[in-house]
């Protein structure tokens, strides 16, 4: 009883605060100074067309280099949490019969139709990044939904960790030699203009961003995709 | 207006998970009030950052360079929306992991199974 008296005394409280925010609110008539610059500089300085991954990818890129590091640690945290020698859980294997149940003709065909496609959307949601919505996390995050989607339709599909591990490595190594590259050649660490710009709107187009949009989006998938593998059964 | 409507939508949704968070006894229903916390913070963080009548601040033929700072919303809330999506599913997947531990552990998901932190 007080337990819940308490929670509704909580929940309440919040609820006011937010209230009086959502009653103090004032919607902005104009950008605001910062926002202005980051519109004005990102076609201009960096080319390209999207500002919000000329925010993501330049000018917070260091931002976004910590963020692939939370990632990595939380690979490696799940695996380390949920990986070594544990008793089989969920449906005792006396009531599971040997080896799962195989997935019916109907998922099977839907992935065979459909993994192929959804990697199509990934790389065109990765390469597309600076020119309208999208970038590396939105990609690698639908390349992860593709191996979720092999994972659910094959359950004795098992990815190649090694592989995955050494790709992700591989970019992860390769992000950071582009910015190094950026300090040496442009104005300062991750820098996009150590590539030259090239035409405004153009597929080849703002410097290294699209490069620093694969490898990221080659890094987030493979982390998404070793979370998702230790996360089976 | 429009952003009046979306933070509000996004405030009622951190209610809904913290309420959901504080009642319920089952860790993975937690972890789903955790979540819809989490997502209606991303709901609000999108909502400040409208402009009245902006558009998606990206620079094509429906936008031109010399338009695009009167009528862009703000960039920055969400490339933080997109990193907090991020750092949020990663939590998530922590939690989840914690969670078929602790189910492990004691073959239930009830939290008050879980007494020996408790103060």
């Amino acid at each position: 009883m007080i337990r819940r008296l308490s929670i509704v005394i909580a929940v309440v409280s919040f609820g006011l605060v937010f209230a009086s925010l959502v009653i103090g609110y004032a919607e902005r008539q104009s950008p605001r100074p910062l926002a202005e610059s980051y519109i004005r500089l990102v076609p201009q300085e960096l080319g390209a067309a999207n500002v919000v991954t000329g925010i993501l990818l330049t000018y917070r890129a260091f931002d976004t280099l910590g963020e692939v590091a939370v990632l990595f640690m939380v690979a490696a945290g799940v695996g380390l949490v949920l990986g070594g020698e544990r008793p089989s859980r969920g449906v005792p294997s006396d009531v599971r019969p040997d080896g799962a149940r195989p997935s019916s003709e109907i998922v099977q065909t839907g992935t065979q139709i459909l993994v192929p496609l959804i990697s199509i959307f990934a790389a065109y949601i990765i390469m597309n990044g600076h020119l309208t919505a999208g970038g590396g996390f939105q990609g690698g995050a639908v390349i992860a939904s593709g191996v979720l989607l092999m994972l659910l339709a094959h359950p004795q599909y098992q990815p190649d960790l090694e592989f995955l591990g050494i790709t992700e490595s591989a970019a992860g190594a390769l992000f950071v030699l582009a910015g190094i590259a950026g300090l040496i050649v442009a104005d300062g660490f991750l820098d996009n203009r150590i590539l030259p710009l090239g035409q405004f709107g153009a597929f080849f187009s703002a410097g290294a961003i699209p490069v620093l949009s694969v490898l990221l989006g080659i890094k987030v998938g493979c982390e998404l995709s070793v979370v998702l593998e230790r996360f089976r059964a | 207006m429009i952003s009046r409507i979306v933070l509000t939508t996004g405030l009622l949704l951190v209610l809904i998970g913290l309420w959901g968070m504080l009642t319920h006894r089952n860790i993975l229903r937690i972890i789903i009030g955790f979540s819809l916390m989490g997502t209606g913070t991303h709901i609000v963080i999108v909502a400040i950052g409208y402009v009245t009548n902006g558009t998606a601040p990206i620079i094509d033929h429906a936008l031109s360079l010399s338009e695009a700072a009167s009528r862009a919303v703000d960039p920055i809330p969400s490339a933080l929306a997109v990193t907090a999506i991020v750092i949020g599913m990663a939590v998530t997947a922590v939690m989840l992991a914690y969670a078929i531990r602790l189910y492990e552990s004691k073959k239930t998901l009830s939290i008050d199974a879980f007494t020996e932190s408790k103060w």
